[in-house]
């Protein structure tokens, strides 16, 4: 190992051996065991970029409505359609777990929360409340007209 | 992967604390850490009232569209929320890519990438709710 950056890369396990660090992409499985933590922060990213991707039908929406009314009743109908509604779903789905997901890692970053119990409580707490919030918001869209 | 699974050593000439020196924080960490958690607090009410919006214009056709994008409260929360979205998404994408990236090269080009494609689609946005603003 040459590359000076690499070497940073260089640690000492428990008995003082020369060990490669974990890096990011090669974490779970071999350093980390698949627990809560792991399970709702790889989560949190993995619903990150299918909303990045989600904008795409945002923009889509918000583009279609501006260029005209036959561009916009095209985008609403795919929307509207059984396939419309299953990406939808999938959307709303990522939206409210990143969304409850995010206000746990707000607050960890405020310094609460750390202890393992709390954190496997609002882990457990994150599912419980995307579940409920995914399903009122679809019963809304269904009763409202 | 046995490169990763090889056990390393260090030959470089440089001292632990050489290398340490030598690179160092790049001084602007704590200002991209800080505008993700900042947008991530403004878009918890302005996710919240886009959730709304979606139901209210649900089936809705252009001239209702048009009309709801017109009102001015609807104007500005809809540039907010695209303001703060966009913003959000081109750090957290940022920091996806410069994880699982590793190559220069690689890395350099799938972030302009992305991130031109995220200000286009953030422009498109803005563009098209002033238009119905306006129109």
């Amino acid at each position: 190992m040459k590359d000076v950056r690499e070497a940073l890369m260089v640690g000492r396990n428990s008995e003082g051996k020369l060990v490669r660090r974990p890096v990011s992409p090669f974490m779970l499985g071999s350093a980390y065991r698949f627990q809560t933590s792991s399970l709702t922060s790889i989560m949190h990213r993995i619903t990150g970029v299918a909303l990045g991707a989600g904008t795409l039908i945002f923009t889509a929406w918000l583009v279609s409505a501006a260029a005209g009314d036959s561009a916009f009743s095209v985008v609403q109908a795919i929307l509207g359609s059984w396939i419309g509604i299953i990406i939808l779903f999938g959307f709303s789905l990522a939206l409210f777990y990143h969304f409850c997901n995010g206000i746990r890692h707000l607050a960890w970053d405020s310094g609460k929360g750390f202890e393992l119990p709390a954190m496997h409580r609002s882990g457990a707490l994150v599912f419980a409340a995307t579940i409920v919030l995914t399903l009122a918001f679809w019963a809304v869209a269904f009763l409202v007209g | 992967m046995s490169k990763h699974n090889a056990t390393p050593t260090i030959d470089t000439r440089r001292s632990a604390l050489g290398r340490a020196r030598g690179l160092g924080a790049a001084k602007t960490g704590s200002a991209h850490w800080w505008a993700e958690r900042l947008t991530s607090v403004a878009l918890l009410p302005l996710v919240l009232y886009f959730i709304v919006s979606v139901l209210v214009l649900k089936g809705a056709d252009h001239a209702v569209m048009a009309a709801y994008m017109a009102e001015p409260w609807n104007t500005v929360l809809y540039i907010a929320l695209i303001a703060a979205l966009f913003y959000h998404l081109d750090m957290g994408m940022q920091v996806v890519i410069e994880d699982y990236v590793r190559t220069d090269s690689t890395r350099i080009i799938t972030l302009l990438v992305v991130k031109a494609g995220i200000a286009i689609l953030a422009l498109a946005s803005l563009i098209s709710v002033l238009k119905l603003a306006f129109s």
